[in-house]
């Protein structure tokens, strides 16, 4: 059976994974998985165009909230896994999978691992704080003093260079603690109101304003500055994910803070979703691929992963066998906060061509275009979509 | 459908102006270095060598070095400017402001192209026999005479086949706004090739992704006849 997986160019995920794929082909004599590799950049298109030529392999790792998507558009078939192998994931790993299964004919596992965006922040001049949320004004004001320092090239590094699906993951948090959303959750069938609405433009502003007043790195930010920003110290704070939380660790030490999500009015929001396995729709070996998806739950691999990459493991028992979730450990709080305060995305096929938009939007906006004018181009464009797909069967 | 795109129709007005751009310079520059480097001169190789080598270099690489160079913070461009000004230019985020996005791309694009039409003109130099260079040379005709009289017609085959190939792989450009821009700031170097792709694989609608390839097709197709039209051998 072939695997393919989104981890090229990251060694550390690629040695976990062929663990898993060793062991499982060890395990047993029925069948042989065999790992294949792709940059992240191009996995999402590579799938889309095997999927139309016909050549999808057996087990594809999908992103949470594409998943509803590829299940509908009939590239991937439901997982035949035993009774209970999912008790105990968090929310956030298996949400989609679960509340969908029936509309999309599909369910999917989670890959062994979640993560949540802290604000991490290398201290200057803000203190830290007690109460274990900012209001909009402190947030505000934190790169505004930072700035007057002039010890910074920017007091804010939003990672703005990694334009895909960290745009929705990141960013889309910010608009739905102001009181918007990338679409209207109760019917999934139109972007009206959510995404242009007053709540909606008044996060625009906001967002537009981090950039003209030279808060943050903008779209032309390079890979390599985004890389090392942070841990050179030329940016003061950074809103990034928990697996970048353990090289700031071992750079600054106890000179490092992690902050709480800002909140806007709506209480603050962080991003939730996972890596996820799942089996395609053109196997022929659905049930080999399922139980190699079973073996891969297993705590000792959601342990092997959340230890290598630092994310957050998707359940409390592996937690429990990790270095930096188990109780007490450096990053425990952030399993409580994913549990907490992860937010989905809305769990939709449509979400793929939103995303998009979502993407196109923060990064023209943040580049200077009028905010309401984009905000209802996007809303326009995502509402043909689900338009021309019959409203995606809601 | 498409026309009421403004994205699209966006994309459109950018890859002509793209064309409108490189087609000329590229062919130009690349006649200039053809004729520099068609000299019997010691280590002329080295050169030949020199301008060929972007052409060899994967585009995606190119384009990823090219990022930096235009880096708006430390980028090598603007280091170059501000010491070359003594420090009076003011650092540009290239890449990253609308105004110089669209023509950051074409001055790449044309530097790692030239080298390969550069090729073609210099083949089509070697073709021209010696022997009318050196009548010229006893009719006592001045280098620019040489170049009007026995160069431009001695040309005018590869003329119009490098006019040809330009257009059509300026008109494909696609592989430097995916690396560098994707398509922004603010449509800005959105292309017709690039809207495709995005339509066609990112938004899943391959029908929309198809039909701006065959606008794309039927616009290359067009114009690759009206230029084989207005480049026809008249004096027969």
């Amino acid at each position: 059976m072939s695997l393919w997986y989104h981890g090229a160019g990251n060694p550390t995920e690629g040695e976990i994974s062929g663990t898993v794929i060793s062991d499982f082909n060890a395990s047993q004599s029925d069948w042989t998985v065999k790992l294949e590799q792709f940059p992240q950049g191009a996995y999402n298109d590579t799938i889309v165009a095997a999927a139309v030529a016909g050549n999808l392999p057996d087990i594809i790792d999908v992103d949470g909230p594409n998943m509803p998507n590829w299940a509908r558009a009939g590239y991937m078939a439901p997982l035949e896994l035993s009774e209970g192998t999912l008790d105990g994931f968090l929310p956030g790993t298996i949400g989609t999978g679960r509340t969908r299964s029936t509309r999309s004919a599909c369910g999917t596992l989670p890959l062994p691992c979640s993560r949540a965006n802290p604000c991490s922040k290398k201290m200057a001049s803000a203190s830290r704080r007690s109460n274990n949320h900012w209001a909009r004004e402190e947030f505000d004001a934190a790169p505004a003093t930072l700035k007057a320092t002039g010890k910074f090239e920017f007091p804010l590094d939003l990672s703005m260079d990694d334009r895909g699906e960290w745009y929705p993951y990141a960013f889309s948090p910010f608009l739905q603690s102001f009181g918007g959303d990338i679409m209207d959750r109760t019917t999934y069938t139109t972007a009206e109101g959510a995404l242009n609405g007053d709540a909606a433009i008044a996060l625009g502003e906001w967002w537009q304003s981090l950039f003209t007043n030279q808060y943050a790195p903008g779209t032309s930010q390079t890979a390599a500055d985004h890389a090392t920003g942070f841990i050179d110290g030329r940016y003061a704070l950074q809103w990034n994910g928990v697996w970048n939380a353990l090289p700031a660790i071992e750079a600054f030490g106890d000179d490092l803070l992690f902050l709480p999500a800002p909140d806007f009015g709506n209480g603050p929001k962080i991003g939730a979703g996972s890596r996820q396995f799942g089996v395609s729709a053109t196997s022929a070996h659905k049930d080999g691929a399922s139980a190699f998806i079973e073996f891969a739950t297993r705590d000792k691999y959601v342990a092997a992963f959340s230890n290598g990459l630092g994310l957050i493991p998707a359940t409390a028992s592996a937690a429990e066998l990790t270095e930096n979730y188990k109780p007490g450990g450096p990053l425990a709080v952030f399993y409580d906060l994913s549990k907490a305060r992860g937010t989905l995305r809305p769990v939709t096929p449509g979400y793929v061509v939103a995303a998009l938009e979502f993407i196109k939007l923060a990064a023209d906006i943040a580049n200077g275009a009028d905010v309401a004018d984009t905000l209802d181009a996007a809303t326009d464009a995502i509402n043909a979509d689900i338009q021309r797909n019959n409203n995606y069967g809601f | 459908m498409l026309a009421s795109d403004v994205v699209f129709m966006k994309a459109l007005t950018n890859t002509v102006l793209f064309v409108l751009f490189v087609a000329p310079i590229r062919a130009g520059l690349a006649l200039l270095l053809a004729v520099l480097i068609n000299q019997k001169l010691k280590g002329i190789n080295i050169f030949r060598a020199i301008y060929f080598m972007p052409v060899v270099v994967s585009i995606v690489v190119v384009s990823l070095l090219w990022r930096f160079i235009y880096s708006g913070q430390s980028g090598l461009l603007n280091n170059m400017l501000g010491f070359l000004s003594f420090g009076a230019f003011k650092p540009v985020d290239w890449l990253g402001n609308p105004a110089t996005a669209l023509w950051s791309i074409p001055a790449m694009s044309v530097w790692q192209g030239v080298g390969f039409h550069m090729v073609i003109w210099l083949s089509g130099l070697q073709t021209i026999p010696l022997t009318l260079y050196e009548a010229a040379d006893i009719e006592g005709a001045t280098t620019r005479q040489k170049f009007r009289y026995v160069t431009r017609p001695g040309l005018r085959n590869t003329a119009v086949l490098i006019l040809i190939v330009i257009t059509m792989q300026a008109f494909s450009l696609f592989s430097q706004i995916d690396v560098m821009t994707g398509g922004g700031p603010v449509d800005s170097t959105q292309t017709m090739v690039f809207r495709a792709v995005a339509r066609g694989y990112g938004q899943q609608n391959i029908a929309g992704g198809s039909a701006i390839s065959v606008i794309l097709f039927l616009i290359v197709l067009a114009i690759s006849m009206a230029q084989r039209y207005l480049t026809r051998e008249r004096n027969r």
